[in-house]
């Protein structure tokens, strides 16, 4: 297109003759019509884009205005009076999200290497698929069960025995209800291990299979074969993990049912929290004032931000891994 | 290591039995004709989920209308159209969306849907589903079209068809019924959307009249519900979940089933 723009100086018969060279190289009237449809849309994409971060920075811009960078550091969020810090909503989103990979990615690597390296493949191809399923349960269904099954067992089983052996722990201090970060934290876990399993498994079977054959006729035992498979596929590996923070940090239903909706900083893993999502779904409807509304919006853009770059780096780390090999990312 | 492995993985699919088979515990005991066809009613009167039902299907037909064919066009663009650095940002950018927090984007279709037209509406939450499913869409529409084999396009190009032709006449044909699949996952994928609905369809407790008012879904339903102090509606909001597992996960089945010659 910029042979066009270069020649638009030589009159608008070759400038003219150019673009539709572009658009249409058969020459076809119909395929010209057809390209520029298709590149419409394609720009739509973009634009959606675009209008996003427009659409939110100006319903952001009141709070903006009033708190500058000051609101990503400001402690305190009373919309009675007037104050509104975003730090709160940092942290339980970035704790929830970091409890959720600490306890996923173990389990998303077992899982992945156990249907690419060990399992046969009338086991791992069904159960491959029950994991799967787990990404389809909806997010307000895992809230709904969060709610009612996984709290009161934390409550009765899991929380006290935590603080009885590191209750030394600060993070294990603190009143025991069921509700708050950890749940959270776990909520999240169960729902992004299936997202994590499902890119690793992409990215392990698309390390060439001579790695392998090269360690095992080094005389590698199985195991130390998979450490080569593993090392090979690291760096697809880190851009899964970072997908599934990224899920992790925009997730909404469930953990706003579970993590106990508290505008504070509390170093008990136990305590309510709060979440930038969580923050959004549960005060934009009720939310009064213009400088209110603009701190909410304000939050979603600065998880829409987070969330881009986040998506980004990760998508850029698993194609090169899986482009290699022609291996079709999966994962939605 | 293959013990602990194998256990990671049981772990995953317990979970899974555990999460589906509660479910089914829980709901099976609310569930009659009458819950299905009513709409909800105060707290000791019984009441239903039928306008949650018509509200979540109406609203996957406005998204299904608006999504499918934007999202279809853009796989068509990658795969056919574009070529160069252009066409690497669109797959980056669509590839991204994908991952964009679902309550974000309600909050964009409030900012410049709901805002000027002052009420909440199906319309809108139709909208914010839609956005949400087409770059679901678009990646699977290209990823099918790429298999098409390539000597498909050089054939009927070599018989004098125009490319517009070839594209809508050979090549999305034979790469139909993947499409079709990837459309079945988006609209499974959307029905659980309960985020993006909060603040564009924002929920009713009647029948939907038309498009341009607020809509009940099952979603928002089992959320309220969840979240409110009665135990009757806690029960509901357990047989609601039922109603909307029985779609989502029958749609992911069926998708399976119908692959399950080609993974």
């Amino acid at each position: 297109m910029s042979a066009a723009v270069e020649n638009g100086g030589h009159g608008f018969g070759r400038g003219y003759s150019n673009w539709r060279r572009v658009l249409s190289p058969t020459g076809n009237t119909g395929d010209g019509i057809f390209r520029i449809l298709m590149l419409l849309v394609a720009l739509l994409m973009v634009a959606i884009v675009l209008a996003m971060v427009l659409a939110l920075a100006a319903d952001a811009m009141p709070a903006i205005r009033q708190f500058g960078f000051g609101f990503l550091t400001a402690r305190q969020w009373d919309p009675i009076k007037g104050e509104f810090g975003a730090l709160p909503f940092i942290y339980g989103t970035v704790m929830s999200s970091l409890i959720a990979l600490a306890i996923s990615v173990p389990f998303s690597l077992g899982i992945a290497i156990f249907l690419v390296e060990q399992a046969p493949h009338y086991i791992a191809r069904p159960v491959g698929f029950l994991v799967e399923l787990l990404a389809a349960i909806p997010s307000v269904v895992y809230g709904l069960w969060g709610i009612f099954v996984l709290a009161p067992f934390l409550r009765v089983y899991v929380e006290p025995a935590l603080a009885k052996v590191f209750g030394w722990l600060p993070l294990f201090q603190g009143s025991i209800t069921g509700i708050g970060l950890l749940t959270g934290g776990i909520i999240l876990a169960i729902m992004v291990t299936p997202i994590i399993s499902a890119v690793v498994r992409d990215v392990l079977a698309a390390v060439p299979g001579s790695q392998r054959e090269a360690a095992l006729a080094l005389g590698a035992t199985k195991w130390e074969m998979i450490r080569v498979v593993l090392v090979n596929g690291a760096p697809g590996i880190a851009g899964a993990i970072i997908l599934g923070l990224g899920r992790a940090l925009g997730e909404t239903m469930a953990v706003t049912m579970v993590i106990g909706n508290r505008a504070q900083i509390s170093p008990s893993f136990f305590d309510p929290a709060y979440t930038i999502a969580s923050a959004i779904a549960n005060e934009f409807n009720e939310a009064t004032g213009d400088l209110y509304v603009a701190a909410l919006v304000e939050l979603g853009l600065i998880l829409f931000l987070v969330t881009f770059i986040v998506n980004g780096i990760a998508r850029l780390l698993v194609w090169n891994v899986t482009r290699k090999t022609g291996g079709v990312g999966r994962a939605a | 290591m293959t013990a602990l492995t194998a256990l990671c993985t049981v772990l995953a699919v317990g979970a899974l039995l555990i999460i589906l088979s509660y479910i089914a515990w829980q709901g099976i005991g609310s569930i009659n004709l009458q819950f299905l066809i009513d709409r909800p009613r105060p707290v000791g009167e019984g009441g239903g989920i039928g306008n949650a039902i018509l509200g979540s299907l109406m609203l996957l037909g406005i998204s299904s209308v608006i999504g499918l064919p934007l999202g279809i066009a853009v796989g068509v663009y990658l795969s056919e159209v574009g070529t160069g650095r252009f066409s690497g940002a669109v797959r980056f950018i669509v590839d991204t969306l994908t991952g964009i927090p679902s309550i974000v984007t309600g909050v964009f279709v409030y900012a410049v849907l709901v805002l000027p037209m002052k009420h909440f509406s199906a319309f809108a939450g139709g909208v914010a589903l839609a956005l949400i499913m087409i770059p679901i869409v678009a990646r699977t529409t290209e990823e099918m079209l790429k298999l098409v084999p390539h000597s498909l396009r050089e054939g009927a190009l070599a018989l004098g068809a125009p490319q517009w032709r070839v594209t809508l006449g050979v090549i999305i044909p034979a790469a139909a019924p993947g499409i079709a699949t990837g459309a079945m996952l988006a609209i499974a994928r959307v029905s659980g959307e309960t985020a993006p609905l909060l603040f564009t369809a924002f929920g009713s407790r009647f029948f939907p009249k038309s498009l341009n008012e607020p809509i009940a879904s099952l979603t928002v339903q089992i959320y309220n519900y969840a979240i409110s102090p009665y135990d009757e509606w806690h029960a509901q909001a357990w047989a609601a979940t039922l109603v909307l597992m029985v779609l989502v996960l029958g749609i992911n089945i069926i998708v399976r089933f119908l692959t399950r010659k080609k993974f």
